[in-house]
């Protein structure tokens, strides 16, 4: 028998409000609003609150998938990687930086989505950068 | 609070309880923690600013170790939703060993406690209680229509979080009348209002122990726990029924009888 609550921050917007995540024997079973968090002083909004359930969700991805032929298959990271470079670089070539444009996400850290502005600007080179937190 | 520490020590060391849940100090903030060896003790803090609903967070645990005995440190309102938990069957009290700890008199001032202690405390001073309704007298004075407005102005400030449904120690049920879209339509911001707070508040009516911990949740302000406790002192002038005082009293207000709820928890 074992529980602890663990102290994090909520990954669904710019707030970043103060969560805790309760983990029964190695399960992370609930989430409780971290009552002296200076952001959002021991409230949550409903995405905070359920914040766990996404952890064991069957619809979770955990692998990429390639789309052949109408359905899902599983491939590596390496091949994902490789199919996405070599598709941005036609598309690059073909129809200029401007037509692509790239929208991150709350769930990476602040470092991630620094990398991935500046990954558009000085790689792709485009200003089409959005984030999914714009609220 | 070094006495009340002992007593937990001796309780995990003479194995009377297989673990005891409390605050634990995480890094300077106390956050729930069930304390297995006596040694881990060193970081339970009686913190009284940052309170969680310890008793609700007791069911997830004693539901999946229903054999296990467990402590949990309980103040005056803790000890009353125990009570509520009990009598509806979500706990077993012969598996739940209390550990009683007082409020200080600013806590009790704050909160308005008219029993700011558990039964039993280890150390000696408690403080007094606070019997003061100037909350809903200062609504009551109001006439109807300006009151009316008052709620409808608090109420349409919800986003629909159910904060103060999740860390409520005296709300349980395994299906909730706030998520039945029949009665509360999905995808309305504010919920339909007055009737998404009514409804919780007849539901928390014959129930509500006063811990006020809805209140702290509401991340919009919303004064609930002022219509909880107008609810809660109605139930006491009406049925003379005060929830969480008494075990083998039930509450007025369960018609329905035993079985209503489809309890599945640690219980019965």
């Amino acid at each position: 028998m074992n529980y602890e609550t663990i102290l994090t921050t909520c990954t669904y917007c710019g707030c970043g409000c103060g969560l805790l995540l309760e983990v029964l024997d190695g399960e992370v079973v609930g989430t409780l609003p971290q009552k002296d968090h200076p952001v959002n002083e021991g409230g949550l909004c409903i995405k905070g609150w359920s914040a766990h359930e996404f952890i064991y969700d069957e619809g979770r991805l955990k692998k990429p998938l390639l789309r052949k032929d109408g359905s899902f298959i599983e491939f590596s990271w390496e091949e994902a990687l490789d199919e996405v470079a070599a598709r941005l670089k036609k598309i690059k070539e073909q129809d200029g930086p401007d037509s692509i444009a790239g929208l991150t996400s709350a769930r990476c850290t602040n470092e991630e989505n620094y990398l991935f502005q500046k990954w558009m600007r000085a790689v792709v080179g485009t200003n089409n950068v959005d984030h999914c937190a714009r609220l | 609070m070094d006495k009340t520490r002992q007593k937990m020590k001796r309780m995990l060391e003479e194995k009377t309880v297989s673990a005891i849940l409390g605050l634990r100090l995480n890094d300077g903030h106390p956050v729930p923690y069930l304390f297995i060896k006596p040694e881990d003790l060193k970081d339970w803090v009686p913190d009284e600013t940052n309170r969680y609903p310890l008793t609700k967070l007791l069911i997830k645990i004693a539901k999946k170790h229903p054999e296990e005995v467990i402590g949990v440190v309980v103040r005056g309102c803790e000890e009353r939703s125990l009570v509520e938990l009990f009598k509806n069957f979500q706990l077993r009290k012969e598996k739940v060993k209390v550990i009683g700890i007082a409020c200080s008199q600013e806590l009790a001032n704050r909160c308005r406690c008219d029993r700011p202690f558990p039964s039993q405390v280890e150390e000696s001073e408690i403080a007094k209680p606070v019997e003061d309704f100037s909350d809903i007298g200062e609504i009551e004075k109001l006439p109807e229509e300006e009151r009316f407005q008052y709620w409808m102005r608090q109420f349409g400030k919800c986003i629909k979080c159910y904060g103060c449904r999740n860390i409520c120690p005296a709300c349980f049920c395994p299906t909730c009348t706030l998520d039945d879209p029949n009665l509360i339509k999905p995808g309305e911001m504010p919920p339909e209002i007055p009737i998404f707070h009514l409804h919780k508040a007849y539901h928390m009516a014959d129930r509500c122990i006063d811990c006020g911990l809805c209140e702290e949740a509401c991340p919009m302000g919303i004064p609930v726990r002022r219509l909880y406790r107008k609810v809660r002192k109605s139930v006491k002038d009406l049925f003379g029924y005060i929830p969480g005082e008494k075990e083998e009293e039930k509450g007025p207000l369960e018609f329905l009888g035993e079985g209503t709820y489809e309890l599945l928890g640690a219980g019965k």
